[in-house]
């Protein structure tokens, strides 16, 4: 421990984190409390970064809340205390200076940049604080992409090919392409523009490379674009680290950090939070299934003859009471009805998800899809990667938008009732994915009826706050009324839904 | 209980390294911790990215024994934990027909008949032992129900027996693919370490390691590539395995440098999907020859 005055505080500051990290809905006990400061008192304070490792080995329980303490941490264990830089560079500096960490993954200079960042443009202009966004806003990092990019081809240049020396104008590229490659591959690249004076009016990254090409040229503004959003994160965790010197802690953390995964709508969900989602779903589908799962089945299965002599032991080797083989448990027919037009954009990646989760685990699932008329997509889901979006895919594919590519809930349920009603026995449970927004046209209530009778279950999951169902073109009343309906708008929601108001049998 | 197995966090990295096995710092300060504080390690994260291999590195690191319970769909006490050989206890059964009641009653259920299996033989083991508990998201629940005595008191209860405690606290290593949620009582038992892919410097090195012959530039390049990769929504992401894999793959094809045609033709070493292999052809553009 460093110094007597920061070991005193160190319990609370242990119980804080703690309540923190359970105000964004993580699971931590007193134990992990516990655990986690007798991983500080092994391994001390000297590296912070084997100290979060530590820290976070205790009390976490799963990768998806590593983002979530990763910015608890900073705020009750920030790395230095004050501004961390001296010389306050100015905003073309920074960004020169940016350009160059992002053309050579310079990680560190990134991070001192950073904080240079926050403390040139981040302060809050009326009252004390620091705002991220302004800062990011006015240095605009995702512009140095290009010149980055550029920057490290040049640079890429001048180490691989000592000869041509990496200048960056226009003409060299036309010299630099004849003089190397015997390789006899032939050049199917246009002839570059030669004239001098246009490179100025070229965009960066169609000046032409003065070296030859290298296949990991195709990657490089993937590389450079994750370092930018790396940056942000730096300027983020930076923000929040002044931030909790000058205001609340507790309050900071309570506020500072966008709501874990568990409370973030579907709706909205972006790529990198369904991926997130995916693995939430899997649980989630398989505690459904055993929901679902009748035992009511009896009968005798074969008899299991190891454990019939193990039971037998007692009875000194004679085999009194037959022991049987479990059987496995019986599955219900699942049916999926989806709606996949573009107002559920979002929602229909989650359904996806959802889908391809409850496909492994129910023997039998039939999806359907509709934009405007349905039809059976089961092994599309079960071909398509995971969480692919379907919205694209739905709107060129015919069979959806046989009545246009705005959703229809009449023709949608119509000829679900017309054509595949076949699907649905007495042990289906038919779940209808959607958002009830009818486009003001006829509810078909009667096709609806149709298949709530035939099935023996079916529900409805909203992706709508229950708020707004009713308003505008939503049927979400007129349906419910015929078949329950649940508002799905996040993981919490889905969780509750399947643990307690799923009906059973 | 022993004396801890390792000293520091540098002391396990160094020593996981001797062994080959390049940790990182997470990794490193976990192991360290889970053998200072005597607690099991639960690992997650993708596949091939060194789970299994990190509880071998800990065996030889520490020079302990390694016993290893692979799990699977109905994996049960009878594998896990212990099983008594009842072919044996039949035979002492009718050998003693003429003895009395009572030698049998009390033999048959002695340490002559049981068998051991891996969780009662790293509780009953001499010697430092580590026990690996490899893809428990396969196994049923009720297994989990079976580890937990094990795990948080390291002892076993066998009703005929008793309860044996361990001589030697063994390592344990759970680890995870996250097919299935593990519950929440075996979490909490357990240090949590989720091994993601090693950042593009820590890739290089190992794939070093292991495929000493290749040149630096074009291991940099590879690394860079598979990161890309990894980046793009594909079915089956490549895992350092693969990297390591497509290593010695373009090192036997004696090449010292990426070129499109050369990596269409071993695209197969690190993507195992048609789909994934068509989209690193669109993404890497390997259609076209390299400009220039």
């Amino acid at each position: 421990m460093n110094s007597p005055a920061e070991s005193s505080a160190l319990p609370a500051r242990f119980v804080a984190l703690g309540k923190a990290m359970r105000a964004h809905g993580l699971a931590v006990g007193t134990s992990e409390i516990t655990d986690a400061a007798r991983v500080c008192r092994t391994l001390g304070f000297d590296d912070r970064r084997r100290l979060r490792a530590g820290i976070a080995a205790a009390v976490l329980r799963r990768a998806d809340d590593r983002t979530v303490f990763d910015q608890l941490f900073d705020i009750y264990f920030p790395a230095a205390v004050g501004r961390r830089t001296d010389a306050v560079a100015s905003l073309d500096e920074l960004r020169e200076r940016l350009t160059e960490a992002l053309a050579t993954a310079d990680q560190r200079a990134a991070a001192e940049i950073a904080a240079a960042t926050v403390e040139l443009l981040g302060r809050v202009t009326d009252g004390d604080g620091w705002s991220a966004a302004q800062a990011l806003d006015a240095l605009a990092p995702q512009l140095l992409i290009a010149a980055a990019q550029n920057r490290a081809r040049m640079t890429g240049a001048a180490g691989a090919d000592s000869g041509s020396g990496g200048s960056g104008s226009g003409s060299s590229g036309a010299g630099g392409q004849s003089q190397r490659d015997g390789s006899g591959i032939p050049n199917e690249r246009p002839a570059a523009p030669t004239s001098d004076d246009t490179s100025w009016a070229m965009n960066p990254w169609d000046v032409p490379d003065s070296r030859s090409e290298q296949l990991t040229d195709r990657i490089d503004r993937d590389e450079i674009r994750d370092r930018v959003a790396a940056f942000r994160r730096a300027v983020e965790s930076e923000t929040r680290r002044r931030n909790a010197e000058v205001r609340d802690r507790d309050r900071l953390a309570r506020l500072a950090i966008p709501p874990s995964l568990q409370r973030r709508d579907f709706l909205t969900a972006g790529a990198g939070q369904l991926a997130l989602m995916q693995r939430e779903l899997d649980p989630l589908a398989r505690k459904l299934a055993a929901r679902l799962t009748s035992r009511e089945r009896a009968g005798r299965s074969a008899i299991d003859v190891r454990r019939t002599l193990r039971a037998s032991m007692s009875t000194g080797g004679v085999p009194i009471e037959p022991v049987y083989q479990r059987r496995a448990p019986h599955r219900p027919d699942l049916v999926l009805l989806a709606d996949l037009s573009g107002s559920v954009g979002g929602f229909s990646s989650f359904t996806m998800l959802l889908m391809q989760a409850l496909h492994q685990h129910f023997r039998r699932v039939r999806i359907f899809g509709f934009v405007s008329t349905t039809a059976e997509i089961t092994d599309v889901v079960r071909e398509l990667p995971p969480g692919a979006s379907l919205t694209s895919w739905a709107l060129g594919t015919p069979a959806l938008i046989g009545r246009g590519t705005s959703s229809s809930y009449d023709w949608g349920l119509g000829t679900f009732a017309r054509g595949h009603l076949a699907a649905l026995g007495h042990r289906s449970t038919v779940l209808i994915l959607g958002d009830a927004r009818n486009n003001f046209g006829d509810p078909n209530t009667e096709a609806l009826q149709q298949i709530s009778r035939r099935a023996r279950h079916t529900v409805w999951l909203n992706p709508e706050p229950a708020g707004m169902w009713d308003r505008g073109d939503s049927l979400a009343r007129v349906y419910g009324r015929i078949v329950d309906m649940h508002e799905c708008r996040n993981l919490e929601q889905l969780r509750d839904f399947v643990a307690q108001l799923l009906p059973v049998h | 209980m022993s004396t801890p197995a390792f000293v520091s966090v540098d002391d396990a990295r160094d020593r996981l390294g001797a062994t080959g096995y390049l940790a990182s710092e997470d990794i490193a300060t976990t192991a360290y911790l889970a053998a200072v504080l005597g607690r099991p390690l639960l690992v997650e994260g993708p596949a091939g990215v060194g789970k299994t291999a990190l509880a071998g590195a800990l065996a030889a690191a520490t020079d302990s024994a390694m016993l290893r319970l692979q799990c699977y769909e109905g994996v049960d006490e009878a594998r896990a934990l212990y099983e008594w050989n009842h072919a044996k206890q039949l035979l002492r059964i009718t050998a003693e027909q003429s003895g009395g009641w009572d030698d049998v009653r009390t033999d048959i259920f002695g340490e002559e008949f049981l068998l051991e299996r891996p969780l009662l033989a790293a509780v009953r083991a001499q010697r430092p032992t580590v026990l690996l508990i490899d893809e428990l998201d396969k196994a049923d629940e009720e297994l989990e129900g079976l580890l937990l005595e094990l795990l948080s008191e390291f002892q076993i209860t066998i009703p005929e027996l008793g309860t044996i405690r361990a001589a030697h606290r063994p390592m344990v290593v759970v680890t995870s693919n996250a097919s299935r949620e593990l519950s929440e009582a075996l979490r909490r038992r357990c240090l949590f370490l989720h091994i993601d892919y090693p950042d593009a410097e820590l890739e290089q090195r190992i794939v070093k390691s292991h495929v000493p012959d290749l040149d630096d530039e074009l291991a940099a390049s590879l690394v860079r590539v598979i990161g890309a990769l990894r980046g793009l929504d594909l079915r089956k992401a490549p895992s350092v395995a693969e990297t390591v894999d497509w290593a010695s793959t373009l090192v036997s094809l004696d090449a010292d440098r990426l070129d499109p045609e050369l990596v269409r033709r071993s695209l197969g070493v690190i993507l195992k999907h048609r789909s994934d292999i068509e989209l690193a052809t669109t993404k890497l553009d390997l259609d076209r020859e390299l400009a220039g």
